[in-house]
């Protein structure tokens, strides 16, 4: 099989106006990525599935990951001179930047008609909250289609052009995306009209309690 | 009796309703055709293999459309194993397919040892290939014996299977202590040392096995009705099955040469001599045939391991057990499975438990296809295609 970074010449070769980025993975099993940009997400995946040498027929795995915001604290180190005349004095700033999170969707792709892979395909959406659509890849392998639904269900990504985007795993009218690192299970599975006990502890962690009305009722 | 194509046996496989690509409902309205009926089977039914529904759509007798609706035994087992460690997390993946914990641990172990750079000793490696096939004749009895309930038989052949399989599980049991939910592997090697008595058994029920399988065989596979039941029945044609993702028996069903145990070459395989049987017609009773053809294939390689198992540890001496932490990375793991692929991606920051962790479970993923095998059949002929599909509730929902 050709290498990761050969593969991503060839596609920038054939979609110049793609962006392709070679994502490494450090760890010992050194499987490297690719990040693609979702514009041009679908027909780099049929290149990749049709061209000869490649011939990526089988779309094995489809993740969902999420990313969550993160709030990166970079230190800078200035020297200040002493007025004293001591030695320079190292101050210490310290900025907060927020890097904004993503959710992402990650495929496994082999050849079952040369026996190579695996190639493994990132795609990424803007942000966590209201841009969260991606292309789907259900078109070029079928694979991905109950895969991609579970995705949206328990991630909450949207994926364009999927024939049958619905809830999988969950129930029609749950609200949440339960794989999300920042979701709450809800503090009772069973709704009781007066909590009590751990579900009322729970509940008053989770919802700060409502201010106290002027001259209400005494305890 | 061998048809050479599937479509002459019964004319009807060829009706106007087998559209490919998932085509579905097609609403017609003459004076020949009624209104459709929807039908619920499942989740509660005999022939679901667990909590599973099928909403089908029918048009007389014929199926339109048919959607699978999943869920019912979802715990969101990838949520349990993000939040406890890693070795924590090897007795959950008893309980993804419970047919199959032992090749359910391989993977996981596997997945987890290519993330964290873990070598296995020779002697590990070689338990793990016998219990997995060991496994994969436990699973592939067992299917076969459900697939005939399917058919109506009436728990006859499951007996037999049963039969076989209890004894693979009191094996299973004296070696890990439980008869279904082993937690036998471990990151770098296995928990328990085999006795050389346990080995003598094993060595013995296995080369006792061809003879339950010719008697087997000698039961169901020239069974008219069997044969009248399952040829050209739920024809999954080649191209479909692998754009469709199959794998494991089915794909191979379909025509196609492709085994992990031969691509990937994990563990020992690749010292192994066996075949890989293929069908040919992507039918039904192909994929019968070939769950009946592998049980013979795994025998050749068990009689091969109990042969050449090497004395050795069974433990890596510099595995980690405990304040386990792989280095940031990801890794995917995959092993052939009795039903197919099973995956394992786990995305490490370091930290004691997994950033990610995902199960690729080959149930799930054959499901895809379930519609289209079914359309233009009978509400009766859905429930042996599903049968053949070899589906464990318990992996399909997580």
């Amino acid at each position: 099989m050709e290498t990761l970074e050969e593969i991503r010449t060839r596609l920038l070769a054939r979609f110049p106006a793609a962006q392709v980025t070679l994502i490494t993975n450090p760890g010992p099993a050194a499987e490297h990525s690719l990040l693609l940009d979702p514009a041009h997400a679908r027909d780099i995946a049929l290149f990749l599935r049709d061209s000869p040498g490649l011939r990526f027929n089988y779309c094995s795995n489809v993740t969902g990951v999420d990313w969550p915001d993160k709030e990166v604290v970079e230190t800078t180190k200035t020297s200040v001179p002493d007025p004293a005349g001591g030695p320079d004095k190292i101050v210490e700033t310290k900025t907060k930047r927020l890097e904004p999170g993503y959710l992402e969707a990650v495929y496994h792709l082999y050849s079952m008609e040369l026996k190579h892979g695996p190639v493994i395909l990132r795609l990424r959406t803007a942000n966590r909250t209201d841009q969260v659509t991606l292309p789907s890849l259900t078109p070029v392998w079928r694979s991905c289609e109950f895969q991609e639904r579970e995705i949206f269900d328990l991630f909450g990504v949207v994926f364009n052009g999927h024939p049958d985007l619905r809830r999988i795993l969950m129930w029609d009218t749950f609200k949440d995306h339960p794989m999300r690192k920042d979701y709450v299970a809800p503090d009772d599975f069973e709704w009781e009209p007066t909590p009590h006990g751990d579900v009322l502890a729970k509940a008053q962690k989770h919802y700060p309690a409502p201010a106290a009305p002027s001259g209400g009722p005494a305890a | 009796m061998t048809p050479s194509d599937p479509s002459t046996l019964n004319p009807q496989l060829s009706a106007p309703f087998a559209a490919p690509g998932g085509a579905t409902v097609r609403p017609v309205h003459d004076e020949f055709h009624g209104d459709l009926l929807e039908v619920s089977l499942g989740p509660q039914h005999p022939s679901t293999h667990g909590v599973f529904r099928m909403v089908a759509t029918l048009d007389g007798e014929r199926i339109v459309k048919l959607k699978p609706v999943f869920g019912y035994l979802h715990r969101n087992h990838e949520k349990l194993g993000e939040n406890t460690t890693y070795l924590a997390s090897m007795p959950y993946t008893d309980r993804l397919d419970y047919l199959c914990s032992m090749t359910n641990n391989w993977a996981y172990a596997l997945a987890v040892e290519k993330l964290a750079g873990q070598p296995v000793p020779d002697r590990a490696q070689y338990l793990r290939i016998i219990l997995a096939e060991l496994t994969r004749l436990v699973n592939h009895s067992c299917l076969v014996g459900f697939l005939f309930n399917d058919l109506g038989t009436s728990f006859t052949p499951l007996l037999y299977a049963f039969r076989e399989r209890e004894k693979i599980l009191d094996l299973f049991e004296a070696l890990s202590g439980s008869r279904m939910m082993h937690n036998y592997q471990r990151f770098g090697g296995c928990r328990v040392d085999p006795s050389p008595d346990w080995l003598a058994a094993a060595s013995k029920l296995v080369d006792n096995f061809p003879r339950f399988l010719d008697e087997f065989e000698e039961l169901l596979t020239g069974n008219e009705i069997m044969l009248a039941r399952t040829q050209g029945v739920g024809v999954l044609p080649r191209d479909l099955a692998i754009n469709a993702g199959i794998t494991g028996p089915m794909l191979r069903a379909s025509g196609v040469a492709y085994d992990i145990r031969k691509v990937d070459g994990y563990g020992f395989y690749p010292r192994f001599d066996f075949r890989i049987p293929l069908g040919e017609h992507g039918d039904t009773y192909d994929r019968y045939m070939m769950r009946i053809l592998e049980m013979r294939e795994s025998v050749k390689i068990l009689q091969q391991a109990f042969r050449e198992l090497p004395a050795g540890p069974i433990m890596d001496p510099k595995a980690k057990i405990r304040g386990f932490r792989p280095k940031p990375g990801e890794a995917y793991g995959r092993i052939e499975g009795p039903k197919g692929e099973i995956g394992f991606h786990l995305i490490s920051d370091g930290g004691p438990n997994p950033y990610r962790y995902r199960i690729r479970p080959p149930s799930f993923i054959n499901l895809t296809v379930l519609e289209d095998m079914c359309l233009g059949h009978t509400i009766a002929d859905a429930v042996v295609i599903l049968g053949s599909i070899d589906i464990v509730l318990g992996e399909v929902d997580r």
